[in-house]
């Protein structure tokens, strides 16, 4: 190899060396881990770091808009059973929904900062949110679903690329 | 003696992340070596806003508890 390709080698390398930047997997599609989610994302971005959430499988419903989704038997059904972001219950004590609410309602009573209000508020931030690709092709989700905030429809390697490069990475 | 604030921000009732986030977007508005005083009754804000100014490298001149309302001082350096 030459010395001139050796040091564009050694200065691309070095690039891609760890920065202040937290990159997280939002793999969940439940309230309480989404809330955890956004409340790291909003935190670390309020402490200057540059923030990406790549949001797959379950997790879509925290992007998702509240329309019905799904083109063929299955995809159609699956859309019925997804949520949006005002819709996702809790891991746990759920119980149709009931869990849901008195959560919501405990929040609000404590002034917690509400989900859809925390999305909001990351994308105020400056927060990345990017979908997965290949999850909303099995689920049959399309671009347009997806809120107008998501910056892009990617793939593992741009997930990777990101997270070789960050201080902190997570899998909610 | 302390220098006098250049912002007072009330955080009273304002839980995880908000403090935060809020003091973050509120150091935008004064100049370096400017002061934001706070208050705020979140017991979190106790570890929080320490960590959050050696976090983003600007000085936390103090922080104290007077009873459930906690009080902070920040000056940006950067």
């Amino acid at each position: 190899m030459a010395l001139e390709q050796v040091a564009e080698v050694t200065a691309t390398h070095s690039e891609r060396e760890v920065q202040n930047r937290l990159s997280m997997v939002v793999f969940s599609g439940d309230m309480d881990r989404l809330m955890a989610a956004f409340i790291i994302a909003t935190g670390a971005a309020a402490s200057g770091m540059d923030v990406t959430m790549f949001f797959t499988f379950w997790g879509l419903q925290a992007i998702k808009k509240q329309t019905p989704t799904g083109r063929s038997l299955f995809g159609r059904m699956l859309g019925v059973f997804l949520k949006d972001i005002n819709g996702v219950g809790p891991s746990r004590m759920n119980f149709g929904g009931l869990g849901r609410w008195m959560f919501k309602k405990m929040m609000r009573a404590h002034n917690v900062t509400s989900l859809p209000e925390l999305r909001q508020l990351a994308a105020e931030l400056g927060v990345r949110m990017l979908a997965c690709q290949m999850s909303m092709e099995v689920m049959e989700i399309r671009r347009e679903d997806l809120i107008d905030e998501v910056q892009d429809v990617v793939g593992v390697a741009t997930f990777l690329e990101e997270a070789s490069r960050s201080k902190i990475t997570l899998f909610i | 003696m302390e220098m006098k604030p250049d912002l007072t921000l009330d955080l009273k009732g304002l839980l995880c992340p908000m403090p935060v986030v809020k003091i973050n977007q509120a150091i935008k508005n004064v100049p370096i070596g400017g002061i934001i005083e706070a208050y705020a009754t979140d017991p979190g804000v106790m570890a929080d806003i320490p960590a959050w100014c050696r976090s983003t490298g600007n000085e936390l001149v103090t922080i104290e508890k007077q009873d459930k309302v906690i009080r902070f001082v920040v000056r940006r350096l950067k």
